[in-house]
């Protein structure tokens, strides 16, 4: 971890920070909110890799439990990790962690199927296997009942799995950040 | 600019250390869930409203921190509702109001600044390990940069709006990302240059 990757880290945790300006889009009927942030998640650790994009998760969220109004609609502060959806919020530095590591794994290969593939495993798959159970734990309610509940949201995601996809085999072409794992110690 | 959610105010609450509320708050949330039940619930509330009070918060905060929640929390009554009886859900209901008010009084009496003043002192007592210069490094970059991050999302999407591409994501993240990354390389390139490590 030398200062390279410590400016990654802040410049993606600013990257997500930003995508909260992206005026959130409203699913007709369901009338879910649906917003970009959850897309910088799958992009830190499709572009940084596990290690980087998850500690970019964990800066992020560490300063909007501090007070900074950073997630989408400007909510900050504890409460948003107390309230029943906190387990998504926790759930994001996995999931980037998992998408990043994924994507290391499979760098040689990368292309758009792997790649929306890793998406939806880590940050559709995984992030609602810790969302979900959280829910259901603290408001006491069966695991159905609240997988039920969050249905909704998740066309959304795949929506956002297939832009995050795109986003990512296109920087691995311009500007590829990571170091395959089967590689070690050849910065680019 | 990057603004925190704090409220301008003078006060015992405004006053007290960081490190002080956000221990209270961990002991107020810990004892939610250990203490099942209304009296825990009431008792919290009643700490909860006089922090409000003696903040000179007013009903607005607290409707402004409830707001976004506002329709898990309907859902859940729901469900809980047609599981259990109304005592029990308005229970789970008002365990979430009372855990999301007592953090909004953190939040809201509290500047970023001080906390993270505060995790930078307190990570000069931090064991060796602890990458304590590269934190520093990183959060005062971070603090910095969100608002060079949302300028430069704002140029990509008019360059292109120009271009007809302003609803496509992907043609708006994959410049800012770009971007993005060669400014963090220029970045650190600096900092090796003004031998920072």
């Amino acid at each position: 971890m030398d200062t390279r990757d410590v400016v990654f880290i802040a410049l993606f945790a600013a990257i997500v920070a930003a995508l909260a300006v992206f005026p959130p889009i409203t699913l007709p009927v369901v009338g879910v909110p649906v917003t970009a942030q959850s897309l910088g998640v799958m992009l830190a650790g499709g572009v940084l890799g596990a290690a980087r994009g998850g500690l970019a998760l964990v800066l992020f969220l560490a300063l909007v439990a501090l007070g900074l109004p950073l997630l989408a609609g400007g909510r900050g502060g504890f409460g948003v990790f107390l309230g029943p959806s906190g387990g998504f919020l926790v759930g994001w530095i996995v999931a980037a962690f998992a998408i990043g590591f994924l994507t290391e794994l499979f760098w040689n290969r990368l292309n758009y199927v792997v790649a929306l593939a890793i998406c939806v495993a880590g940050g559709v798959v995984l992030l609602y296997a810790i969302g979900v159970p959280w829910i259901a734990a603290v408001a006491k309610i069966p695991v159905g009942t609240a997988l039920t509940g969050s249905l909704p949201f998740i066309p959304g995601d795949i929506v956002k799995a297939l832009v995050a996809a795109g986003v990512i085999v296109t920087v691995k072409r311009s500007y590829p950040i990571i170091t395959p794992r089967s590689r070690t110690q050849k910065q680019t | 600019m990057l603004t925190d959610l704090y409220v301008f105010a003078d006060s015992p609450v405004h006053r007290a250390r960081p490190v002080v509320k956000i221990a209270a708050l961990v002991v107020l949330c810990t004892s939610l869930f250990v203490f099942e039940g209304w009296i825990a619930v009431t008792v919290a509330g009643v700490l909860v409203f006089a922090g409000f009070a003696l903040a000179g918060l007013g009903p607005r905060h607290a409707i402004v921190s409830l707001r976004p929640a506002l329709w898990i929390l309907a859902a859940i009554f729901a469900v809980q509702l047609y599981m259990t009886d109304v005592v029990f859900a308005g229970f789970i209901v008002a365990r979430f109001v009372v855990l999301i008010l007592a953090a909004a009084l953190v939040t809201l009496t509290t500047r970023t600044s001080e906390f993270v003043d505060g995790i930078l002192s307190a990570l000069r007592f931090a064991p060796s390990w602890v990458p304590k210069a590269q934190i520093a490094l990183a959060v005062s970059l971070f603090l910095r940069f969100v608002p060079l991050v949302r300028t430069a999302l704002d140029d990509v999407r008019e360059a292109q709006r120009a271009r007809g591409l302003d609803r496509n994501l992907k043609a708006i993240l994959v410049p800012l990302v770009v971007r993005i990354l060669k400014t963090a390389d220029e970045v650190s390139q600096a900092i090796y240059a003004r031998s920072f490590d």
